[in-house]
């Protein structure tokens, strides 16, 4: 971790290798300052890891990066101990938190961190990107929340981004918050809903039998997406209904 | 390049099934969302900073001569919505073949080869004005424009708003449709050094959202 005047730079790292034996071992787990990955129980052959949050962050202008990559054969299963929160910092200018994920062929991953809660004056731009080999598995959910119980959110911006075998099958920006492009919590975007959030499945039968389109309840829909993928996205009005749907159709998946 | 092309492109009377699409509206007026002007307001300037400026974008880069595979494929992956691919689809299809009458050139013609389902329309929109000989700026205004007048004039019809008050949304949002196009050729520019992942995503869950309602409906007056 670096800490240049009030700004935090810091990098986590995660390998998950197949341990020839039918688990998961972890060969790098690495993280420093407000980025913390712990290895928990394992479950049969996947390895769990947390993320604990050992400072508050990110702050307005500090860079927090996350490299995930999972290698062949092996399943790596990924969760945070808390929601992560963007508050705004001493610093002047966005905050950046970018999530790179490398899921070999014939690999595994959940990605299942909690919320990412905006809080009011705070400015970041979180970037996501999964990279997946042609037989890769994943389950990734991201869920942002506008501002703790009735404050006003920060500024916003997150971009999802999966690609499955060198092709992007995903392509998500978020903007929200004050000083994003207008509309944005007008009719065609939140409509006032403070929760937002999206889960996507990749597998390799999806290309051939893809889930059918439905929707789940008036502001949530399962769509398959143009590749091995589908998606799930929902507007709430809070976390909990949010995230009481998304498990819904998590649970469904197994 | 003739000056007039672009307005015979933007017309809303030529002939591509635009008018059969509402971009969403149908669905925001069941849900009353849009009541009246200030919403339809509302709801136009959401949908010209997503789907606006991602349309905006892909058109202009189909003008500056990006690979219409790799705009398509990029088009898919902005849009999550099965529903809203095939309309988007369906209305390139439309408007391929108006175009291929009226400005008809061997690059239209393989774009219809290559897409015998139809094309993403904001792709063959940038190469239908590429035929017309117009710049990736009068591409972007065109889509950007098409991405709030299809809900402002499917709301008169839908609300028996009056029409003045539609235009004079149309109007009220002129400034910033012109930030939008620019915004959008910017970043179709890049796309011939960082490839199309430099397009813009910006998206707007409840449109992907209601568009998948929208479309399971037995009886709607709309398209999509």
């Amino acid at each position: 971790m670096t800490v240049t005047g009030v700004r935090v730079r810091a990098r986590a790292r995660i390998v998950a290798r197949a341990d020839g034996r039918g688990g998961t071992a972890l060969p790098v787990l690495d993280g420093e300052g407000p980025l913390a990955p712990r290895r928990t129980r394992s479950a049969g052959t996947w390895a769990k890891v947390v993320l604990v949050g050992a400072m508050s962050g990110p702050l307005g202008g500090d860079r927090f990066t996350l490299d995930a990559r999972v290698e062949e054969g092996a399943r790596l299963h990924v969760g945070s101990a808390a929601a992560t929160l963007a508050l705004p910092g001493q610093a002047k200018g966005e905050a950046r938190y970018d999530v790179r994920l490398d899921v070999a062929d014939g690999a595994e991953l959940r990605w299942l961190p909690e919320q990412l809660i905006s809080a009011d004056g705070s400015d970041l731009y979180v970037t996501t990107r999964a990279e997946l080999g042609a037989g890769a598995r994943l389950v990734l959910r991201e869920e942002q929340v506008l501002g703790r119980t009735g404050e006003q959110p920060g500024r916003l911006t997150s971009r999802l981004t999966v690609r499955v075998a060198g092709r992007t099958v995903l392509d998500q920006e978020l903007s929200c918050g004050p000083g994003a492009p207008g509309g944005w919590d007008g009719p065609a975007v939140l409509a006032g809903h403070r929760a937002v959030g999206q889960m996507v499945v990749v597998r390799p039968e999806f290309a051939t039998d893809p889930p059918a389109a439905r929707m789940l309840g008036e502001y949530a829909a399962l769509v398959p997406l143009a590749g091995p993928a589908a998606l799930v996205s929902a507007v709430a009005p809070d976390a909990l209904s949010l995230r009481r749907t998304l498990d819904d159709v998590l649970t469904g998946l197994d | 390049m003739t000056r007039a092309a672009l307005l015979v492109l933007a017309d809303g009377r030529f002939p591509a099934g635009g008018h059969a699409h509402s971009g969403g509206a149908e669905a925001a007026v069941k849900a009353g969302r849009i009541t009246d002007p200030a919403s339809l307001e509302e709801f136009c300037r959401g949908r010209l900073h997503t789907a606006g400026l991602v349309a905006g974008a892909l058109a202009a880069a189909a003008v500056l001569g990006a690979d219409p595979r790799e705009l398509d494929a990029a088009a898919d992956a902005r849009t999550p919505s099965p529903a809203l691919r095939a309309a988007a689809r369906r209305l390139g299809r439309q408007l391929l073949r108006a175009a291929r009458t009226t400005w008809p050139c061997a690059e239209l013609d393989a774009l219809a080869r290559e897409f015998p389902k139809g094309a993403h329309q904001p792709v063959v929109l940038g190469l239908a004005a590429r035929a017309a000989g117009l710049t990736p700026q009068d591409a972007a205004h065109c889509a950007v424009y098409e991405s709030v007048s299809g809900p402002a004039t499917a709301t008169v019809r839908l609300l028996s708003l009056d029409p003045f008050d539609a235009t004079r949304v149309l109007a009220r949002l002129a400034p910033e449709l012109d930030r939008v196009a620019d915004a959008a050729v910017e970043a179709a520019r890049s796309v011939a050094a960082e490839g199309v992942d430099a397009l813009p995503a910006v998206s707007a869950p409840l449109l992907e959202v209601m568009a998948q309602a929208h479309a399971a409906w037995p009886v709607r007056l709309f398209a999509s």
